[in-house]
């Protein structure tokens, strides 16, 4: 056997999982069938249980393996796969004697799967073992029969939070929940194992407040309540994975049943394009991690909101961070918040303390004297930033990577101060950093190569996705927002109703209008970005906007912008439609995105077509399951796209004229991941 | 017999807070490790090189057994640096910095981080032995019945609580509070309120123009707590205090006919200090910055009545040891416990009869120059965290002495219990 290894011993047997030649476990058809041929083994022998485990530090199983998702073109075929699974694990929950799965890291989709298939299991105690059932978020449901064995092992409401957000549990919330039987620190993993086999094998029965939801007429107040939460988060018509595990848990289904549901879900749009974003992260994190950052110690100029938070936030990855600013008050606010963050992200009193230490208030820049990585986040001004480099290179090893947060200024500029301006990269985080995954790793034209690479592996590091782009106004993510949200701004103008343009963004699948999101943005930062861009991009900045933000309306924070909004940020608005008008507003939005998006390609300000997608899905939340900007081009197809273009620009104006990348077809060519 | 030399090469200390009467934000390590931290982070070695960490800690918290290897390891000096806690009561702080310069001097280490912290603001409040007997009777009882029977025996009087600060602040076997054994010495010396206040008045007044001054901003390091505040000066300066409002304070110690008040008595406060030492050999390999060289220490005991006459024994056999007359001193730091403790040595090194009778010694050394004494306050004005004050005399006579051009220092402070300790020093 290539993957498993069965040990025979003291009338036990012992199936141990190493996938050959991969980091993780993955599920594949290959493994699949290994492990049927070990059911088959055993099957006979007078055995008092069977351990099942894996060898790989990074856990016991991760789920299925997603490439092969890509090579299914048929929902009958795809159903048959599944039941092919299915089948073995019945056979593995058949055997005559117990079996328990030892758990610990990742046991994901399938492999949560298998080990729901055993009589018992056993978990790590620890914050890094992580189960759960994340089918959902590439837009299918949990195929081994995991919607069948989950809701009565759990209850009703457990399985359902479990399949329908696709979030993982540690060990210990695992336990509570009783989806697994035992958790232990890792010396006494095999111990508590051996002793569930010699357990009488009886069924644990959830207790009452958690079978009653199984009972009528509760059954349907649970299922009603978790279609209307379900409505509120997704359309159905753009995500039906969710809707159908809901429906399926709720009749009780066979596992024929889910297999059906499952291989129409894996061939659909949906899937196959969230699938897709899914590998794109994958991609970018695997092309990071194949250089070292050799990074320990991170010193971070500027304590405002940016600074203090990617200071925060890399203290929380297990960086020992210095934090500098000019000002004790505003590293004192920077604290408060990095403690926020610390006691929601790791609860446990000692690990807050820990990040806390490792997180050191630096007014004197104390730090720079062992720093491995510089990041500068202070006023956007050239020469002010010039200056602290110039010192930033005197005080730091000669080895240290020097980064700057900034988006409007090119990063050339910066460097020109240094005197190795080979060392400058520049490192552009979202707001807010603890829930953007992007960050783009910008590639000045003096930049080495070597500190690219460092820059993106730390970013990777942190659990952020690199995305490198080239210095160019606005990056990636900047620049194709800009035209959406002025033409967004043009449509107030014109005197649509600004409920329908947010609404008609919502409708095509982004995550918020393009209205609200310049209010949770902030007025006056979006005017900045778009007259650092108007001149470079040939945007025009609406007057409008300039008024507002002269007025003082800067949206949320200030209590106005576009919508009103009460003390705590909610909003006063009310959001009804108004009647529909005859302008094509979603159309218009999302055809300023891709035409930008096009002009980005052929200018090479990213690598190619998947890396748009990349940037635009993690980047913005641009509506994942169309799987990105260029990805929905090509379901429309790039002449559709250039003869739309055409016909909005004779109807609106010259800000719709095609890009001459349109009759460049290489450019939409795929290189990584497809 | 190796004997090295030994320096202080850098060193930090926090804001000394008044104790509000609540528990304070910072526990000792957490304040430690705000101290120790700059510290480290401007030297050019790595955490991990260095070879120990000595704390001095008075009251640690029940979770802050060992201390000093909590922080060592909250700083990031690694698993194998090892960590040792001292206690010699207000001179924990000091007695950490001479444990560091001894093993220097033996050459058993290199580099010692050294210094002091407390949290008196966090003094653990404990159960009584009445009460702790009852709860352990009533863990005791096997029976339903039995544990009824031991519950019920529980009296009002067994919730008192015991303050474990005002037991560490009072003499044990001659049961005189610390502010009482200053009574004694005003007593003894015939010292007045006024002369009190007015020294407590000036202590006031030299730490608020230091700070005015920036004098501080090299040897403080901002706090930062995790609710947005920060601090830099200590919050127990009061720049509003006047000769008038002092002499409104009642006696605390001896209510009625004293003369020791809240005012003229260090405050209780949470802080800490930490140093850097590092032999000769260090220094060179390392090329580090030099603040001072310790040159000696002296420890002496006296009459636990009269504590506050320590340092008045301690300079006087480091003095003599080293051949050094009270004049040659640029500056000397002595605690503040009590402004009539501080006059009461100045009047026992001037006074003939003392010399001789106590001192043994033919001629008085003579008192220390006003100018030169705490010229920038002293516990009064700024608080004393009773494990951490004597590292923080050492780190603020290294950085005064510099600011005057060098010479010879001296730290001293009395010690509870009826001790004094002195370490001379040399920038």
């Amino acid at each position: 056997m290539k993957h498993w290894r069965l040990e025979l011993a003291d009338e036990r047997a012992i199936a141990t999982l190493d996938v050959a030649g991969s980091s993780a476990n993955v599920l594949s058809r290959e493994v699949l069938q290994e492990f049927d041929d070990i059911i088959a083994e055993l099957k006979n022998k007078p055995l008092t249980g069977l351990i099942i485990r894996s060898d790989k530090e990074s856990g016991f199983i991760a789920g299925a393996d997603v490439r092969e998702f890509q090579h299914i073109d048929d929902s009958t075929r795809a159903a048959e796969l599944a039941h092919t699974g299915q089948q073995v694990f019945n056979r593995l929950a058949d055997l005559p004697f117990p079996t328990v799965a030892v758990i610990h890291g990742y046991c994901l989709g399938g492999g949560l799967e298998l080990a729901l298939a055993c009589s018992y299991r056993v978990a790590r105690d620890d914050e890094g073992t992580r189960l759960g059932l994340p089918e959902v978020r590439l837009g299918i449901n949990p195929g081994f029969a995991g919607t069948v064995r989950l809701p009565p092992l759990v209850g009703a409401v457990a399985a359902l939070d479990l399949m329908l957000t696709g979030r993982s549990v540690s060990g210990k919330q695992a336990r509570r929940l009783g989806l697994v039987d035992v958790i232990s620190p890792p010396r006494h993993l095999m111990n508590a194992a051996i002793a569930c086999l010699s357990k009488p094998r009886t069924r644990r029965k959830l207790p009452g407040s958690k079978r009653v939801t199984g009972v009528w007429p509760l059954r349907s107040l649970v299922y009603g309540q978790a279609l209307r939460q379900l409505k509120k988060k997704a359309n159905p018509d753009h995500y039906p994975a969710p809707y159908r595990i809901l429906e399926l848990c709720r009749q009780g289904a066979t596992q024929e049943q889910e297999v059906a549901s499952l291989g129409e879900l894996l061939v659909s749009r949906t899937s196959r394009n969230l699938v897709h974003v899914f590998l794109l992260g994958e991609e970018l994190k695997r092309q990071a991690r194949k250089h070292a950052h050799d990074i320990k110690h991170l010193h971070v100029i500027g304590a405002g909101v940016m600074g203090g938070d990617i200071a925060a936030w890399s203290a929380f990855r297990g960086f020992s961070v210095s934090l500098q600013d000019q000002e004790s008050e505003i590293v004192a606010r920077a604290i408060k918040r990095a403690h926020e963050l610390f006691k929601k992200k790791l609860r446990e009193p000692r690990l807050v303390q820990a990040a806390m230490d490792r997180l050191m208030p630096d007014i004197a820049g104390n730090g720079l004297r062992r720093a491995d990585l510089v990041i500068e986040a202070i006023v956007e001004n050239k020469e002010i930033k010039q200056k602290v480099f110039r010192q930033v290179e005197q005080d730091t090893p000669p080895t240290a990577v020097l980064a700057s947060n900034t988006s409007s200024i090119p990063l050339e500029a910066i460097a020109s101060a240094l005197k190795e301006p080979s060392r400058l990269v520049g490192v552009h985080f979202f707001n807010p950093v603890a829930k953007m995954q992007l960050v783009e790793v910008v590639r000045g034209a003096q930049t080495s190569d070597a500190t690219l690479n460092r820059a993106r592996a730390y970013t990777v590091a942190i659990d952020k996705l690199p995305l490198v782009v080239k210095s160019s106004p606005g990056f990636l993510v900047n620049r194709i927002l800009m035209p959406y949200l002025m033409e967004a701004m043009k449509m107030v103008e014109e005197g649509l109703p600004l409920k329908n343009i947010d609404h008609a963004a919502v409708e095509f699948g982004m995550p918020m209008g393009p209205i609200a999101l310049a209010d949770t943005v902030g007025l006056d930062i979006c005017l900045s970005v778009a007259e650092e861009l108007a001149a470079p991009l040939g945007i025009a900045v609406p007057e409008g906007l300039r008024q507002m933000v002269e007025r003082g309306d800067l949206g949320k924070k200030s209590g106005k912008g576009f919508y009103k909004y009460g003390s705590k940020g909610q909003s006063r608005t009310r959001r009804a439609l108004r009647k529909s008008s005859e302008v094509p507003i979603a159309e218009r939005l999302v055809m300023r995105i891709v035409n930008e998006a096009m002009a980005c390609l052929r200018e090479g300000v990213v690598q190619d077509a998947d890396a748009v997608d990349a940037g635009m899905v993690y980047g913005t939340g641009f509506a994942p399951f169309t799987g990105g900007p260029m990805r929905y081009v090509e379901s429309l197809g790039e002449t559709g796209v250039s003869h739309s273009l055409h016909q909005l620009s004779e109807e609106y104006g010259e800000r719709f004229i095609p890009d001459a990348g349109w009759s460049q077809p290489d450019l939409l060519v795929r290189n990584v991941a497809s | 017999m190796v004997t090295n030399k030994v320096f202080v090469v850098d060193g930090a200390r926090t804001p000394f807070l008044r104790a509000e009467g609540k528990l304070g934000p910072f526990s000792a390590a957490d304040l430690a490790l705000a101290a120790g931290r700059p510290v480290l982070a401007r030297m050019p070695f790595a955490p991990s090189a260095i070879d120990e960490v000595i704390v001095g800690c008075v009251i640690p918290a029940p979770d802050e057994a060992n201390i000093a290897r909590i922080i060592s390891l909250r700083l990031g000096c690694g698993e194998q640096v090892p960590a040792f806690t001292v206690q010699r009561n207000c001179a924990s702080g000091l007695q950490a910095v001479a444990s560091a310069s001894e093993r220097i001097t033996l050459g058993y280490s290199d580099i010692v981080l050294a210094g002091g912290t407390e949290a008196m603001s966090r003094a653990p409040v404990q159960w009584n032995a009445a009460m702790v007997t009852w709860l352990a009777g009533v863990m005791r009882a096997r029976t339903g019945f039995a544990r009824l029977k031991a519950m019920a025996g529980i009296r009002p009087a067994y919730l008192k609580p015991v303050f474990t600060l005002l037991l560490g602040l009072s003499d044990p076997l001659v049961k005189l509070s610390m502010g009482q054994t200053a009574e004694v010495l005003a007593h003894r010396f015939s010292i007045t309120r006024e002369q009190q206040d007015t020294y407590s008045q000036q202590s006031h007044e030299r730490l608020a123009a230091a700070f005015d001054a920036g004098h501080m901003r090299g040897e403080i390091a901002t706090l930062y707590d995790t609710r947005g505040q920060h601090f830099f000066e200590d919050t127990g300066l009061r720049r509003n205090s006047s000769p008038e409002k002092l002499a409104k304070l009642k006696p605390v110690f001896d209510r009625g006919y004293g003369s020791v008040t809240a005012g003229n008595s260090s405050q209780v406060t949470d802080g800490a200090a930490m140093l850097m030492l590092a032999s000769e050999t260090a220094v060179e390999r390392h090329k580090l910055p030099v603040m001072g060289e310790v040159v000696g220490h002296a420890w002496a005991g006296v009459d636990p009545r009269q504590m506050g006459l320590g340092p008045a024994h301690a300079v006087a056999k480091l003095l003599q040891r080293h051949g050094v007359a009270m004049s040659d001193l640029v500056h000397m730091e002595l605690n503040e416990a009590f402004a009539a403790q501080v006059l009461a040595c100045q009047a026992a090194w001037a006074s003939p009869d003392y010399a001789r009778d106590e001192l043994h010694m033919a001629e008085p050394l003579g008192s220390i120059d006003i100018e030169r004494l705490n010229p920038e306050g002293g516990a009064i004005a700024c608080g004393h965290p009773v494990g951490a004050s004597g590292a923080r005399l050492v780190l603020h006579l290294l950085h005064t002495l510099k600011r005057k051009g060098g010479g010879t220092g001296v730290a001293t402070l009395c010690i509870g219990g009826g001790q004094g300790g002195a370490m001379l020093l040399q920038a």
